[in-house]
């Protein structure tokens, strides 16, 4: 019953022991796949906006496989895959980083795609009228407005990878929900371990997306 | 590299099942749990949705504060709140079989988006809607009932198509609680057979056809019912 519970496991030591490892790596690679994501995503949506085929083609062929597959199955691919692509064996904690990054790639790209599109088309013309090349045109013109455009979204996007990073509970790599399993065990004492993870991540996330939501009335460019 | 498919037809050690059949069992057990959730989500996500739009101030607050306790979680938690916390907080629930935990534990995460999905569609639907309703006179529910949601439902069908989708591949997630789906056969076979490109294959095909059968299904549907003049209609 609920008077049964008891949180008095939980002290500093608990979380300096078990907890901190594991949350510094859900925050690493959360950071680690936004960022590399976001760099990769945009790369794809401009192949995909290129309207050259043989940069469109396999680029939207990537995102769309990405999006067709459970994330867990692709956790479960690399993992199999990388040791047999690079001939040596290789951590957990490393197989997810580069699964996160090339898995939300998929994801951010599409993000990206819409933002690149939401950018009026006067202003590429507008580029090419002062004489800026393709290049220039996107880096100096339309990516900057993509970007703000799409900030909100970016960000609610990366909400939802923190969530996902306790997935890699698949490959048995340490995040934050591992952590809070092993001290649950450690201290016999797993519902409440589960509970207080429910509370941690929802604290996180909720907060987070509430700021993303003040974010959003706040950089709309007014058109 | 080589790829070598006969051990499918092969037996896994207990006399009669091959790992083709277990595949295909597996297989059964993703639908089931991935149907019968959606179920769930789209009544409980229909329900929230619309007490989302009502004018009554505390149950559209009470309706936000569900979608916004099962979107911050993540689903693998909320899966762990059914199958180890809540059957040990509440004791009749002890004999409850964990597929069942599973599907409340995904349906209720998908509910949520249902929900935002639905208060999207219904209010994307002009004022006039509403009030054109109540000035015939109509109570709040037959608003509901006969001029917002029949259109409402009309115009989430494209989301919810890829709601559908997602929990098709959200159900892999089942496989941490020991729901026998295909993503726990793939890491069993895999360990077992040491032939994980082969299963890993078979598994993401099998998943891969499942969410285009769906992305169809919808379609047929929003084809059969879609309204002439309006959203994809003919004009």
């Amino acid at each position: 019953m609920i008077g049964n519970l008891d949180l008095s496991f939980f002290n500093w030591e608990l979380v300096s022991n078990f907890l901190a490892k594991g949350f510094w790596f859900s925050i690493q690679l959360t950071l680690i796949a936004m960022a590399g994501g976001i760099v990769f995503g945009t790369a794809l949506a401009l192949c995909r906006l290129s309207g050259r085929p043989w940069l469109a083609l396999p680029a939207a062929t990537y995102v769309n496989t990405m999006r067709s597959i459970p994330l867990v199955m692709v956790i479960l691919w690399f993992f199999l895959l990388i040791p047999f692509l690079i001939g040596r064996s290789m951590g957990a904690e490393l197989s997810a980083l580069i699964t996160f990054t090339l898995f939300e790639a998929a994801y951010y790209s599409e993000i990206m795609r819409a933002g690149i599109q939401s950018v009026a088309r006067g202003q590429v013309y507008a580029g090419y009228a002062l004489g800026l090349t393709y290049g220039q045109t996107m880096r100096l013109i339309v990516l900057p407005q993509a970007f703000r455009n799409m900030l909100p979204v970016l960000l609610t996007q990366t909400i939802i990878l923190f969530q996902d990073t306790s997935l890699v509970y698949a490959i048995g790599a340490y995040d934050l929900l591992k952590g809070f399993e092993v001290a649950g065990k450690n201290f016999n004492r797993p519902v409440e371990a589960y509970l207080l993870a429910a509370v941690v991540y929802f604290v996180i996330c909720f907060s987070l997306s509430s700021v993303v939501k003040k974010l959003q009335t706040r950089i709309a460019i007014i058109s | 590299m080589h790829l070598e498919w006969g051990f499918f037809l092969r037996d896994i050690g207990d006399g009669e099942t091959t790992y083709l059949s277990w595949l295909l069992s597996a297989w059964g057990w993703t639908l089931a749990v991935a149907g019968c959730a959606w179920v769930l989500a789209l009544l409980l996500g229909s329900v929230v949705g619309t007490l989302r739009t009502m004018q009554v101030t505390w149950v559209a607050s009470l309706a936000n504060a569900w979608v916004e306790l099962f979107r911050n979680i993540p689903l693998l938690v909320q899966i762990f709140l059914w199958y180890h916390v809540i059957p040990s907080l509440i004791p009749p629930l002890r004999d409850v079989p964990s597929f069942v935990l599973v599907v409340f534990g995904l349906g209720l995460f998908t509910s949520s988006r249902v929900a935002e999905q639905v208060r999207a569609g219904i209010q994307s639907l002009p004022h006039g809607q509403r009030h054109a309703g109540m000035a015939l006179g109509l109570t709040t529910a037959q608003t509901y009932r006969y001029v917002l949601l029949p259109m409402a439902f009309r115009i989430v069908i494209p989301p919810l198509t890829s709601e559908a989708m997602n929990i098709i591949k959200n159900s892999s997630v089942a496989f941490a609680v020991s729901i026998s789906e295909l993503t726990l056969f793939a890491m069993q076979a895999q360990e077992e057979t040491s032939r994980g490109i082969e299963v890993y294959l078979a598994v993401t095909t099998l998943y891969i056809i499942t969410a285009m059968t769906i992305n169809r299904l919808m379609a047929l549907i929003e084809k059969r019912v879609r309204v002439p003049g309006y959203v994809g209609g003919d004009r």
